[in-house]
């Protein structure tokens, strides 16, 4: 339903484009002229990136992150002297964490301001709304950290300007089931999930497939919607079928209630859960309630690699605070898109593409991003565990 | 059985803020013959304002002291907001249309919804308007490691306990206010008649002025007693329990004092069960399944009384 209404949008928003365009453009092809648009020489030479992000909102922790990150890598690029001699600017909009606004917001960025590459979301419902728009101009979006599977595809076909820096739900799915199956040997997991949502819809359905494979039972799967904030009739009807976990693919702040509400009624089993759990306010609002819980995350903080160290270390100078899975996927998705920019003959949105498809063994914080014929990077995942309200890294699954 | 217990727990917790705030539709609707759609949001304010009150000059310690002060500064916050909207809003409307005054019902909810979601003006002590983004409740009252009583198997918070009792209390109270006092007496001649209550004397203006109060005190402190177990507010979580506390005000008998209490209560229970025992994707619908069952079998409400309407 959301996913249409955001389509419907889409649809709505490209046709306007399509008014703005000149009226003489001939026929059906892309929309982008092969040749850099005048604004972009003009704007002082500087190649311009946008990036759509929930700065506010129910998730603005993962907007505010990956902005952190990819303005993070840009200083750090001009630093060295830009991109083929050129700055690198961004512009970043915000979308308030709502899939219509996320769709407006990238065809300003790519029919306005005319930039070079779209960056973003962080949410695979947005993404899903941002991905018809790259298509239909021809702009290559990289989407930082949306893990649905059809934020590339589009009815079996890979969408062509589409690309992500992070790994997809059936892997992150897959290895919480593993986790839970064979490291935990639970054998009865309930499941709660964001109906409304397409990525808490997506990672449910990978686990629940993945678990009962493995021999597991699902015993109870229950649904919630975007925005509630009693969960205890969801709650009280999964106690009572005695699961030994509860798999909860959602966003931080619904976690959290979550958690806080299933201590209340006095559940005390371990709750797990995916990329979505990653954020500092996760644990601010728990305030303990998620102890004993584990979930599945693109990095942690604490590999030891020297690039990953540098990085925190950087982003600990710039903003005080301890870069999450958004802040180093908002990092990687700049610099392969840096780095897609040097190697490409020109700046157009075909040549463009065509680089960012080809990168290989780039070396990025997350992991090493090659991206397969689907688009989507093949990374490992970690398992997080929290011990007194404080994420801990447990282990590393390989694809 | 105990998940049958557990669940008319929760409901009953969950119940009665719907009956609180749909006592504040029931009694303008009672006076003014008005539903006033922007009472979800005096809920949401009342919840805001016990944000600031908590949060501003740093907070404090969790304490009853503190619990009762923010609870009654933001009763105060609403009472007024009520008088405000009552007195711009719908006063110079009053001799229109009564659709008229509907639809400024729906822009006055408009006004808070999308005001409270404005990027701040200014942020000392507060950020305020609060913007999009959710805030969380401050802890009001620290119950320790143990949060919960449990009685043979089934768990009862503490918070909720205690929001029951407060809620419980104020119905009273308000029982006590519409058939025990002169005001009452007042209130309910002008629901009778306003024209010849005016004419025996009662300030109808007055009387209007303090029901629309006395709804929004009420719909603070059902803002209070909600976000303290579960803290995530943002401006737009008004919107559903507005929506189905009026709906709890017409299964009761919309007008009807009691009947909005036990519709909320029905409410509450009814969603538990439902979507406990059959799926959990439901909640909300059936709300409003309700009030069409209500509106094809008995439109009065459980409590109402028909009235024929003169032509």
């Amino acid at each position: 339903m959301r996913f249409a209404s955001a389509m419907a949008v889409a649809a709505l928003a490209l046709a306007a484009a399509g008014c703005e365009r000149k009226p003489a453009a001939p026929g059906p092809s892309p929309a982008r002229a092969p040749t850099p648009s005048a604004t972009a020489e003009a704007a002082g030479d500087s190649i311009l990136i946008g990036h759509v992000a929930s700065l506010t909102g129910d998730q603005a922790t993962y907007g505010v992150s990956s902005d952190n990150g990819i303005k993070l890598a840009i200083a750090e690029l001009n630093a060295k002297g830009g991109v083929k001699g050129r700055r690198l600017a961004l512009r970043t909009y915000d979308d308030e964490g709502i899939p219509e606004k996320a769709a407006a917001a990238a065809t300003r960025l790519a029919v306005h301001d005319q930039v070079a590459v779209l960056l973003g979301e962080v949410a695979s419902s947005r993404s899903l709304a941002m991905a018809a728009i790259a298509d239909g101009t021809g702009v290559p979006m990289i989407s930082t950290a949306s893990t649905h599977p059809r934020v590339t595809r589009d009815r079996g076909r890979t969408r062509p300007y589409v690309f992500r820096v992070c790994f997809v739900d059936p892997f992150q799915g897959a290895v919480m089931a593993k986790f839970a199956r064979e490291h935990l040997r639970l054998a009865k997991v309930a499941v709660l999930r964001d109906v409304g949502n397409d990525y808490s819809v997506g990672l449910a359905d990978f686990f629940v497939a993945r678990f009962e494979e493995l021999g597991g039972t699902i015993v109870s799967d229950q649904g919630f919607k975007a925005g509630d904030r009693d969960f205890q009739v969801q709650l009280t009807a999964i106690a009572s079928t005695r699961p030994q976990m509860i798999y909860v693919p959602a966003y931080y702040a619904d976690v959290a209630l979550i958690g806080r509400q299933a201590r209340e009624l006095g559940i005390g089993v371990p709750l797990a859960g995916g990329d979505g759990w990653d954020s500092d306010r996760l644990f601010e609002i728990a305030r303990g309630a998620l102890d004993g819980s584990y979930f599945t995350d693109h990095y942690t903080h604490e590999n030891p690699a020297p690039l990953v160290q540098r990085f925190v270390q950087r982003y600990r100078e710039a903003y005080g605070a301890v870069p999450d899975a958004a802040a180093a996927l908002g990092y990687d998705a700049a610099r392969v898109a840096a780095d897609a920019m040097s190697r490409a003959p020109d700046l157009s949105g075909p040549a463009l593409r065509e680089a960012i498809g080809k990168t290989k063994d780039f070396p990025g914080v997350t992991g090493r991003i090659s991206l397969d014929a689907s688009h989507d990077a093949v990374k490992p995942a970690v398992v997080i565990g929290i011990e007194r309200n404080v994420g801990r890294y447990l282990t590393t699954v390989e694809p | 059985m105990t998940e049958f217990f557990q669940h008319l727990v929760n409901g009953v917790s969950v119940g009665t803020i719907y009956a609180l705030i749909a006592l504040g539709y029931t009694m303008v609707y009672g006076v003014l013959k008005l539903i006033n759609f922007a009472h979800g949001d005096v809920y949401m304010v009342g919840a805001f304002s016990g944000y600031y009150l908590g949060t501003v000059g740093g907070g404090g310690q969790p304490s009853f002291i503190r619990a009762a002060y923010i609870t009654l500064g933001a009763m105060i916050v609403c009472g007024l907001l009520g008088y405000v909207i009552e007195r711009f809003a719908y006063r110079p409307l009053r001799d229109q249309a009564r659709l008229t005054s509907l639809i400024t019902a729906i822009g006055v909810s408009f006004l808070l919804e999308y005001g409270f979601q404005l990027t701040p003006w200014f942020r000392e002590p507060v950020p305020f308007p609060p913007g999009p983004s959710p805030r969380f409740f401050p802890t009001l009252l620290d119950f320790g490691p143990a949060p919960s009583l449990e009685f043979l198997g089934v768990t009862v918070p503490k918070i909720d306990a205690l929001g029951l009792v407060l809620a419980l209390a104020l119905m009273l109270l308000l029982q006590h206010i519409v058939y025990r006092t002169r005001f009452g007496t007042a209130m309910r001649a002008v629901s009778f008649d306003p024209q010849v209550a005016g004419l025996m004397g009662i300030p109808v203006n007055r009387i209007i002025s303090m029901t629309f109060v006395l709804g929004s005190a009420l719909a603070a402190a059902a803002g209070i007693i909600n976000a303290s177990s579960r803290p995530k507010i943002e401006p737009l979580f008004g919107l559903m329990s507005g929506l189905k506390a009026f709906v709890a005000a017409v299964l009761g008998g919309i007008g009807n004092v009691p009947g909005a209490m036990a519709g909320g209560l029905l409410l509450g229970v009814t969603e538990e069960y439902v979507a406990g025992y059959t799926s959990s994707s439901y909640r909300d619908a059936i709300a409003f399944a309700v009030l069409i069952l209500v509106l094809l079998l008995r439109p009065e409400g459980l409590f109402g009384r028909a009235t024929v309407e003169k032509v």
